[in-house]
């Protein structure tokens, strides 16, 4: 398969234009009390799963969040999709408002957005099969009206994720695939529509380690050839690197950091970013030994800590962090992060 | 002689379409204190094996044929019975795989732990109890927290609970089945760190099975890559990771994205594992393999030994491969 190789991000980053514009995005998931406990009132209680988000992406680019089970970063994809309906906050895509929109245009939106979920086993439908799967997105935007029309646009789908000869995957069921021909099976799902962009939610965190790269090969290819934006969701922080331009470290509901790739990989100036780059293992057995990592685990988003986030964990917490939430500041070119300390 | 010294096992699964070939012919060693790690695809035998060295299998499972020795006693050979009353727990243990969904959500977790000493040993209630906080306590839980119950454990505090628990009555060898796989980042390298810090101190030998190659790199001394119910490759970690030999093997290590070297692209091999109902003929991993010949679609490669240290390969064209030759660059 043509591997492309990640390069030259750091000239690309910081031209083009924003395809999407995310501003101060919020999504609490009110939690339900029970009658006795709202008679004795308090506060409304919510999971607080993203707070206050701020990005843009630019056209063309592959764009990583990156971030711990629990930080939001899954909610939040869901959110600029209007998969979920955001608490609070904007988001733009080109010049479309799409927190404004009503359901009717979001529907006319999914045609320039789609999304490709994580686990290929359980986001298809195993009774139908492969070309009546890359169909239904046709269907339901009305674009064809039967299967011969939706031919052409299905087998084109399937040669743009190199399933080739299209005849011989056709009529096969999800079953009869392996995980990686299914994912492929969900990108061409994604694609048929010939979006702008694309929202990949941890695409390969389901798959065996020898056919990952496949996969985001595929979308770096989509990305640099067919310019097609991406949004990769990751816990990943190795592969986000090896393919994404720019990455923002979400922790808490929160970014705490973001970046030209190299730079925040090479240089983190946040104590998450560098505990979670030190935490991924090397497979390399002559770099033995653990890097420090926090101690403890994530809390609970219903209630975040007070002031910085991090600061029941942080090794350079001082008093203010306890205090008062650090701003994101641009400390480099283009690379963003929010600590009182940020580390040099 | 090794502590665990395991030859020509074979474990089949019997189903309504023939046998399923989980685990064929696989031979290792492990010495007192050593870790091994077992890598491999899904589906590859991997846990099949792990489970057969604790007789753990379902009743469509059947060992047909090989050896184990357990510090020089033959372990196959033993009736359930005995096997269950001295070996499994005393003498090898097992951190099962998703091991946070292994405790049961109704008893406190010093109970649990109390309880599985307690089958295995003759031994006063109150001594179990003591015993138990003293595990806590290695695991680097506070062991106040005895009366707890599992859901007000966080994940990678359940999976301390449950290596306390291997670690109950004194085994000589641990076998660790994805300890961490549904763990986070920083959590899984917590959890990784207490293993690592208490196998140094018991002396503990250890299986690792798991899919994640740096896991292995970070924690094991040898490593065996295992393909369709086979061990491809074996060697000490050094040996195969700097000179992955197998054409499997090399596309393995280097499918690793490696976060604190160069970025290079990702790579990957091309097509899947094959039905262990029926493997392909010959070598099992021909119709992936770009060097493939005849030869390879016929005969069955040997894991014969390449240079010192016992770096072992099954793979016909072993000479083409020594040289150093980047068979998956394009």
């Amino acid at each position: 398969m043509g591997a492309v190789r990640a390069t030259d991000e750091e000239r690309r980053v910081g031209h083009g234009e924003v395809i999407l514009d995310v501003e101060n995005l919020v999504k609490y998931f009110p939690l339900r009390r029970g009658f006795a406990q709202s008679l004795k009132g308090g506060p409304d209680l919510a999971v607080k799963a993203v707070d206050g988000v701020t990005f843009n992406v630019k056209k063309g680019e592959l764009f990583g969040v990156v971030g711990e089970s629990g930080c939001g970063k899954t909610t939040m994809g869901r959110t600029i999709l209007r998969l979920l309906e955001p608490t609070d906050g904007k988001v733009v895509f080109e010049d479309t408002d799409v927190t404004a929109l009503d359901p009717e245009e979001v529907k006319k939106l999914r045609r320039r957005m789609q999304i490709i979920f994580q686990d290929p086993y359980e986001s298809m439908n195993p009774r139908l099969d492969v070309s009546r799967i890359i169909a239904e997105p046709l269907r339901i935007q009305g674009i064809v009206k039967n299967a011969v029309d939706a031919r052409p646009y299905i087998e084109k789908a399937l040669e743009d994720v190199e399933m080739t000869p299209p005849e011989e995957y056709l009529f096969r069921y999800p079953h009869e695939l392996s995980g990686g021909q299914r994912q492929r099976i969900a990108v061409a799902r994604a694609l048929v529509l010939d979006p702008e962009f694309i929202v990949a939610d941890e695409p390969v965190s389901m798959l065996d380690v020898s056919i990952r790269g496949e996969i985001l090969n595929l979308m770096l290819n989509l990305c640099r050839e067919r310019g097609v934006t991406f949004l990769y969701i990751t816990h990943d922080l190795a592969t986000a690197r090896h393919i994404c331009d720019r990455i923002a470290v979400m922790y808490l509901g929160k970014i705490v950091e973001k970046g030209p790739t190299d730079s925040l990989v090479k240089h983190p100036l946040h104590p998450y970013t560098r505990a979670l780059i030190g935490a991924v293992f090397v497979p390399d057995p002559k770099k033995k030994g653990f890097g420090k990592v926090l101690s403890g685990e994530v809390p609970n988003p219903v209630n975040p800590p007070s002031g910085c986030r991090l600061h029941p964990r942080c090794p350079v917490c001082r008093d203010i962090c306890k205090e008062v939430e650090p701003e994101l500041v641009e400390a480099e070119n283009n690379h963003m992060v929010a600590c009182h300390f940020a580390l040099g | 002689m090794a502590l665990l010294e395991v030859r020509d096992l074979k474990m089949y699964y019997k189903t309504l379409r023939g046998h399923v070939k989980a685990v064929d012919s696989v031979s290792f060693d492990i010495e007192r204190g050593e870790a091994l790690g077992i890598a491999g695809e899904s589906g590859c035998g991997k846990s099949s094996m792990a489970n057969t060295v604790l007789r753990l299998l379902p009743s469509n499972g059947k060992i047909h044929g090989g050896s184990i020795t357990l510090d020089g006693v033959e372990i196959l050979k033993l009736d359930d019975e005995t096997f269950r009353e001295s070996i499994r727990w005393k003498k090898i243990s097992m951190v099962f795989q998703g091991a946070m969904n292994a405790l049961n959500p109704v008893h406190r977790i010093g109970d649990q732990i109390v309880e599985a000493i307690l089958t295995h040993e003759d031994i006063p209630h109150a001594e179990a109890v003591e015993r138990t906080e003293q595990l806590l306590d290695m695991v680097g839980i506070n062991p106040k927290r005895f009366k707890e119950y599992p859901h007000e454990f966080s994940g990678g505090m359940k999976q301390r609970v449950v290596i306390a628990m291997a670690l109950a009555c004194n085994p000589d060898v641990i076998v660790a089945d994805e300890p961490t796989t549904a763990l986070d980042v920083m959590v899984q390298s917590q959890v990784l760190k207490a293993m690592e810090d208490l196998r140094k101190r018991l002396d503990l030998s250890m299986m690792l099975i798991t899919h994640d190659l740096s896991v292995i790199a970070q924690t094991c001394d040898k490593i065996a890559i295992m393909y369709a119910g086979k061990i491809v490759e074996y060697g000490s970690v050094i040996d195969v990771y700097e000179n992955p030999t197998h054409p499997y093997g090399m596309g393995l290590v280097k499918a690793f994205p490696n976060i604190k070297a160069e970025r290079t692209r990702v790579r990957s091999l091309p097509g899947f594992p094959p039905n262990l109902l029926a493997p392909p003929e010959g070598c099992r991993f021909h119709p992936r393999c770009p060097l493939a010949d005849r030869t390879c679609m016929e005969e069955e490669p040997r894991l014969i030994e390449i240079g010192s240290n016992s770096h072992k390969v099954a793979c016909h064209k072993v000479d083409m491969l020594e040289r150093g030759v980047d068979i998956w660059e394009q």
